[in-house]
């Protein structure tokens, strides 16, 4: 557990997880990651989920860097990670 | 808060803690989804229940409580989600904190609980703000009186009845430390609004439960 500053609208990445499954093929939430931005490393289940925008931003639970951005638009599904220094999808 | 069973014609149990995603589209190929979690035991073939709150500006809860009658046909997409999760495999004690609606996924690990031996000691700490809101009041009541090591506390956070033994305050640490169960470092599981998720969290690690043992949902106002 990590303190930080949350409010109502913060959701866990198990809120996106049926769409990180649809792009990368598999249960996201148990897999590693680790933070672009604090070196932070945890399984995806462990980060903060923002639902109430067009898209899903995916935080750092400790430093609150945007790890992942996805949107879906007419063209396709757009995936921003340049805040995600690694993801391990677990064999 | 309503109940709804779905039969499920490409039916896989599920672990007990996740959820299905259900999708509605309009004739225009408008399409909204929202996540739902999985209230019954896996031991339920066929079929899931899921306990839906009804919101007043919601997209799928009024089409479910107001519109969908027995036959309905629904999409859905799951069981999703493997961190959030608990089985019998996985032992006990086990310490489950609920805050309002995050009765739901815990649900599902006390039906399994329930149908598994042996069976861990697991207590239930369970915030509502009134009695009128407690979902599962009997079955829970019913689940505990068999004495096989389910203990259920609850606290009522706004009104109490008459001669209530309870708690009636906010969760807190004193609360927490009274709530662990005995006998090792605790599973935990804490699903609720965030405010609840994260003092349940942080009071835990504060009186010296691991913080790898410790497993949160946020529920957000429309269900996840």
């Amino acid at each position: 557990m990590d303190e930080t500053t949350q409010d109502e609208r913060t959701l866990d990445a198990n809120a996106v997880a049926g769409m990180l499954e649809e792009v990368f093929g598999a249960d996201m939430t148990v897999a590693d990651s680790k933070c672009g931005g604090c070196g932070r490393e945890a399984e995806v289940g462990t980060l903060l989920a923002y639902t109430n925008a067009p898209g899903v931003v995916v935080r750092c639970p400790t430093c609150s860097t945007v790890m992942l951005r996805m949107v879906e638009t007419p063209r396709g599904t757009l995936i921003e990670a340049k805040g995600l220094a690694y993801i391990r999808i677990t064999r | 808060m309503r109940s709804f069973t779905l039969q499920l014609p490409n039916w896989t149990p599920h672990r007990p803690g996740q959820h299905y995603d259900l999708r509605l589209t309009a004739a225009d190929g408008y399409s909204v989804q929202r996540s739902y979690s999985i209230a019954s035991g896996p031991e339920r073939e066929g079929e899931i229940e899921i306990t839906v709150e009804r919101v007043a500006d919601g997209e799928i809860s009024p089409f479910l409580h107001d519109v969908a009658v027995i036959g309905d046909r629904i999409e859905v997409r799951g069981p999703i989600g493997g961190y959030f999760v608990w089985q019998a495999a996985l032992g006990g004690p086990l310490l489950l904190v609920a805050g309002g609606s995050g009765i739901v996924p815990l649900m599902a690990m006390i039906r399994h609980r329930a149908a598994t031996s042996p069976r861990p000691a697991t207590r239930l700490l369970y915030s509502s703000r009134t009695p009128e809101d407690i979902i599962y009041a009997d079955e829970l009541r019913e689940l505990a009186a068999r004495g096989d090591g389910l203990e259920v506390l609850h606290t009522l956070t706004r009104s109490q009845p008459a001669g209530w033994t309870g708690y009636a305050r906010r969760i807190d640490d004193a609360m927490l430390a009274e709530a662990r169960p005995v006998g090792g470092a605790p599973l935990v599981y804490i699903c609720g609004p965030t405010p609840l998720v994260e003092g349940a969290a942080n009071g835990l690690v504060r009186i010296g439960v691991p913080a790898q043992r410790i497993r949160t949902e946020r529920f957000g106002p429309s269900g996840k």
